[in-house]
Formats: structure tokens, C-alpha cells, sequence
């Protein structure tokens, strides 16, 4: 399976940031949760290749994990 | 009160008996900017009067950071020594979530500046190091306890009431400098609105003295255990003296958060009980990010605070002030000797209102980031923070405050583009990067070589016909031994880079030639 990159591809964090939390703007909390889980599809049909896109899984998934031991 | 430091009290001058006096400039406000603009123009031989309605020099350390751009300018007006001799230099910054450190940073120094990225010291050093100067500098006049009052704007500048101790007059000014900050009376009575954002969170803002042994590094951090989940920065500065800023839920009562004992109680479990220290400020922010729609409304100019606010994260506040006295200063002289004529002013807003909107930008963004305004928000913003633990894309996402980087003048009517094409070097609008240069044999720096007028910085040969008032500034493998000047500036046989009198590029080219520079000069000078 690919690993998650360490290299950095954002190349404008502060507006990237910005982005996503405009995009949360006058959403209930059950829209925001939807609004996110329709991103990580839409992102993950972007990266198209799914065996980078169960990296990012992968590595979201642990970095949860690793704070519950 | 501070321990390592005495607020001098100042004598106030007493008011004109006739209860009327003139002046060319009159600045209001002696704080940092006020003083700055008021040592410039003197030294460019404009005579000012600067009027302040205290009589001693800041309490708390309110601005502290001092970035290199700000060392620069205080060091073209004679106190940057003093400074040196007296500041904390810090390259370091640690960021920590919850129980953790997630990463640190190091502002990693390149080699071959006279200043460093920054130094730590309190307001009242820099505004005491700037008194001194103004005091020991001919054509300024310094009126401690004169308040301005009231303003009446005329055809010929302003009238501006004022009152002092022994009684009241009229100072007739044909410029008028607002620098009287944040709750400036010039902008109230000229009924000026600022257009922005108010935050509606709180920072609590505080000077103790301890003797600790942490090391002289920026600590921030994000939900730590000892501050209930909000964010703490601590922040070394001179005399054992250290900034600590705790930011305080929207709904808190300020009333009860400026109380001795509840802020002891809350450096207490910050600090642990084994630290003895001492309270020398309190101060409890609410932030701002805005600005007026206008800094120059005919012959009164706004600049630092009484023209822009930006939350202290990032240290764009001073250090943005004192960028505008300093673009300022030069082309009021200019102006006021008949030099450049009046629209070379209209520039200082062209100027300085794109860089107080990136000023405004940033601090704005860093205080989105420290206190999210929604559950969603605060999601995404605890990811960001979690992953930076080991990703190095989050971690460029963490903001704990973009700092303060000089403005480049991208956009302004003075600027000439390029003539030929540069690969590398610094763009016009940019200030001039400093290096290492030899004079008469010893070694100097390249920015205290640039004038008081303007300056071109060539690399070969001084071509003929300079005109006599344009410095001239030659570039040679002789003098720049380092090699630095070589590559800062993309310098090669005929590389010429003019320098307007705040050291900022107002053109380049690689192949001189006389038409070049006289336009460029004319467009530099504001007759364009």
C-alpha cells in the first residue's frame, strides 16, 4: 500500500484554512458533519487513485488510534 | 511598576501666553509612531511640534516584538545601539497542544544582517531610547501634558485646540500627524469610521517579573491543562521580565478577570507553585482587526493605531506603525521643501493601506485559528493541530501568528517596473535587504550606506551626469568580499537598483542608461 507523503503539497495553508472555515459558515452542526463527509468523497474522487487515497485512511484512522493508548 | 525600569515624568513646556502659536508640522501622540515621524522629519530638517497629553513613557510592555524591519528604521534614526544593548534576541518558538509539544520552529538567522528577525524588549525602553533621541535632535519640540481637544480642519491645515496645565491655546498647523492612537481624538472629530471586525474574545495581557530559567523562546500554547482550554503564550523580554497572554472566554466578566489575585491564580497553574513572581501589568484586550477607509483626509494623515488595529498575534501592530512613519516622514519633507509636489503625499495611503490589509489579514486569520466560532470549526482546527504532531503540511497550517514581515509596495504609483528581466534579486517595492559591504577597507553594512535622499546602488563603474543630490553607491567584488550583495540583488556589469530615502526599491534594471533614471527618479518623487 502507498504512504501517506510526507512532502508538503499546500502551497497557501493560511488560505486553505480560511477555505474550510468559510465553508462551515451559517451550516447547523449536522450540515457541517455533512459538508465534511461529502468533501472527503469529493477529495478522494479528485485523488482518483485508491490506493493513495487508503493512505490518507490509513493515517487519519492511526492518528486517532495512537491517542487511545 | 516595573522593577528594572523608572518612569521618567517629563516637564510640561508651558502653553503660548498669547493663547495662540503655528507650526509647519504638528504631530499628536508621542508614543512610538509620534516620536518616529517627529525624529524623521527633523532629521530631513523639518522643524515639528509633538504634543502628547501624558508626561512619562508607556506602562506595560505592550508591543514587545521589534521585527527587523522596524531595527532597520530605528537604526537609520539613531537608536538602534541602544536597542541592541537592551533587547532579547529569540529565534525559537515551540507550539504545544494539550499535554504535548507538537513541534518547534527556528526563525534559522541567514547570515549576513545587521539586525536579527527580531528582538523582545517593553514599549517604554523603545519609547524612552526615542525621547532621548528627540530630545538631543534640533527641530523638535516636545509638549508633554498638551491634550488636543478639539480640531477645526481650514483651507491652509487645521486648528487644534489644546489644553494644558497653566491654561488653553490654539495651534495653527499646515500638517497635521495623527498618531494618537487606537481611541485617537483627531479621527473622533473628524468622525471617522473604521471598517472591520471586532472579535468578540478576550485576551488577558501581563507583565511578570520571575526569575526562571526558560529559555528565550515563543511559547504558545493551544487547550493547555493549566488555562481551561483556551489558548497561553509566554515570551521572554529584558530584566527578568516575562509576557504572558491568557485568552479569557467571550462571556467572562472583565471586571473580575483584571483582579490581582484571579490572574495570580491563573499564572499559578501555568507557572506550577514553585516560581515566585510578581505582577507589574494587567491589561485585558478585546481585539480588532480594522481600519479607517481613508489615512490621509486632506492635510492630516492617520498612521499606527489611530489608522489600524490588528490583534497582537503576529506583532503587526508597532511594527506596522512604525512602517508607516517611516513612509511617511521622507515624503512630507519633500512636500513641505518643494521638492516633490502635493501628490507625492496621496502615496502614503497607497502604500500603507494594502500593507495594514495584509497586517489585517493575517492577525485577523490568527485569531480565527486560536478561537474557533463553531463546534465545526473547532473541529477542523483540533485536526490541524493533532496531525501536526507528525505531518509536516499540518504543521504549516498551525497559526499561532504569521509575524511580521516588511511590506512590499507591490501596487504603488511611485514603482517602476522592471526595465529588463530579472531572474533573481529583490523587487521593486521591496525595502532594501542588508549585507555585509567594505568601506575605506572595514566592514559595514549596505542599508546604513543609503541616504537621506535618493541612493543608486550600481555594480561597475559611476556613470557620468548623476545629478549632484542622487547618492551614489558602487558595488564591486572589492567591497562586497561575502559575495552576498552579488546574489541579494542579482547584481551584475550595469545592475543599478534605486533606493528611495526610506530604503525601499523604487526601480532596477541591468543596463543603466541616463533616461531610465530620470524617469524613474520623477516617478519615485511623485510627477507621474
Amino acid at each position: 500500500m502507498a504512504q501517506y507523503p510526507k512532502e508538503i503539497r499546500v502551497s497557501q495553508p493560511d488560505d486553505l484554512f480560511e477555505a474550510l472555515v468559510d465553508a462551515h459558515e451559517n451550516l447547523t452542526d449536522a450540515e457541517s458533519r455533512q459538508m465534511n463527509s461529502r468533501l472527503i468523497l469529493l477529495l478522494a474522487n479528485l485523488v482518483g487513485d485508491l490506493d493513495q487515497v487508503l493512505a490518507a485512511i490509513n493515517k487519519a484512522r492511526s492518528s486517532i488510534t495512537a491517542e487511545q493508548k | 511598576m516595573p522593577k528594572g525600569y523608572t518612569h521618567p515624568k517629563f516637564i510640561a513646556p508651558p502653553a503660548p501666553k498669547s493663547g495662540k502659536d503655528s507650526t509647519k508640522v504638528a504631530i499628536v501622540g508621542a508614543g512610538p509612531v509620534g516620536l518616529t515621524v517627529a525624529i524623521d522629519l527633523a532629521q530631513r530638517g523639518i522643524s515639528v511640534i509633538l504634543l502628547d497629553d501624558g508626561d512619562t513613557t508607556s506602562h506595560g510592555s505592550r508591543l514587545i516584538c521589534m521585527s527587523k524591519r522596524t531595527l532597520e528604521i530605528f537604526d537609520r534614526i539613531g537608536i538602534g545601539k541602544l536597542l541592541e544593548e537592551k533587547g532579547v534576541i529569540w529565534n525559537k518558538g515551540r507550539l504545544f497542544f494539550q499535554d504535548d509539544e507538537i513541534y518547534n520552529f527556528d526563525l534559522l538567522p541567514e547570515p549576513g544582517h545587521a539586525w536579527p528577525a527580531f528582538i523582545n524588549i517593553q514599549q517604554y525602553y523603545v519609547e524612552d531610547f526615542l525621547v532621548q533621541k528627540a530630545e538631543t535632535t534640533p527641530g523638535i519640540e516636545l509638549r508633554w501634558k498638551h491634550a488636543v481637544v478639539g480640531l477645526e480642519v481650514h483651507d491652509e491645515g487645521a486648528s487644534l485646540g489644546i489644553e494644558t496645565p497653566d491654561g488653553a491655546y490654539k495651534l495653527d498647523a499646515s500638517y497635521v500627524i495623527a498618531c494618537d492612537g487606537a481611541h485617537s481624538t483627531i479621527r473622533k472629530a473628524l468622525n471617522l469610521p473604521f471598517v472591520g471586525r471586532a472579535f468578540d474574545d478576550r485576551f488577558l495581557i501581563t507583565d511578570v517579573f520571575m526569575k526562571a530559567n526558560f529559555p528565550s523562546e515563543r511559547w504558545f500554547w493551544f487547550e493547555p491543562p493549566f488555562h481551561d482550554g483556551q489558548s497561553a503564550l509566554l515570551h521572554k523580554q529584558p530584566d527578568g521580565v516575562w509576557r504572558i497572554d491568557l485568552q479569557i472566554a467571550a462571556n467572562a466578566d472583565p471586571e473580575e478577570e483584571i483582579k490581582e489575585d484571579k490572574v495570580r491564580g491563573r499564572i499559578e497553574r501555568m507557572l506550577g507553585s514553585d516560581i515566585p513572581f510578581e505582577i507589574e501589568w494587567i491589561s485585558l484586550y478585546s481585539f480588532r482587526c480594522r481600519r479607517l477607509e481613508k489615512f490621509r483626509h486632506n492635510n492630516i494623515f492617520f498612521a499606527g493605531d489611530s489608522a489600524h488595529q490588528v490583534s497582537p498575534f503576529g506583532a503587526r501592530g508597532g511594527n506596522g506603525g512604525v512602517q508607516d512613519a517611516d513612509n511617511l516622514a521622507w515624503k512630507l519633507a519633500k512636500v513641505i521643501k518643494g521638492e516633490a509636489p502635493d501628490n507625492l503625499l496621496d502615496s502614503y495611503e497607497a502604500e500603507r493601506i494594502p500593507a495594514a490589509d495584509e497586517n489585517i489579514k493575517n492577525s485577523s486569520r490568527s485569531t480565527d485559528f486560536m478561537t474557533p466560532k463553531s463546534a465545526a470549526v473547532k473541529d477542523l482546527r483540533d485536526a490541524v493541530l493533532a496531525l501536526a504532531r507528525q505531518e509536516p503540511f499540518a504543521r504549516r497550517m498551525v497559526n499561532s501568528g504569521r509575524l511580521s514581515v516588511p511590506a512590499r509596495y507591490e501596487s504603488s504609483p511611485l514603482i517602476t517596473c522592471d526595465a529588463s528581466t530579472f531572474n533573481r534579486g529583490l523587487l521593486p517595492g521591496s525595502a532594501a535587504v542588508d549585507a555585509p559591504i567594505l568601506i575605506d577597507g572595514k566592514e559595514d553594512w549596505l542599508l546604513k550606506q543609503i541616504g537621506q535622499n535618493f541612493t543608486i546602488m550600481i555594480w561597475g563603474p559611476t556613470p557620468p551626469n548623476i545629478p549632484t543630490d542622487i547618492l551614489v553607491i558602487q558595488i564591486g567584488p572589492e567591497n562586497d568580499p561575502s559575495g552576498l550583495i552579488k546574489e541579494r540583488y542579482n547584481m551584475r556589469v550595469g545592475t543599478t537598483y534605486l533606493f528611495r530615502p526610506d530604503q525601499h526599491i523604487a526601480a532596477r534594471t541591468h543596463q543603466f542608461n541616463q533616461e531610465w533614471l530620470t524617469a524613474a527618479l520623477a516617478r519615485s518623487a511623485g510627477r507621474h
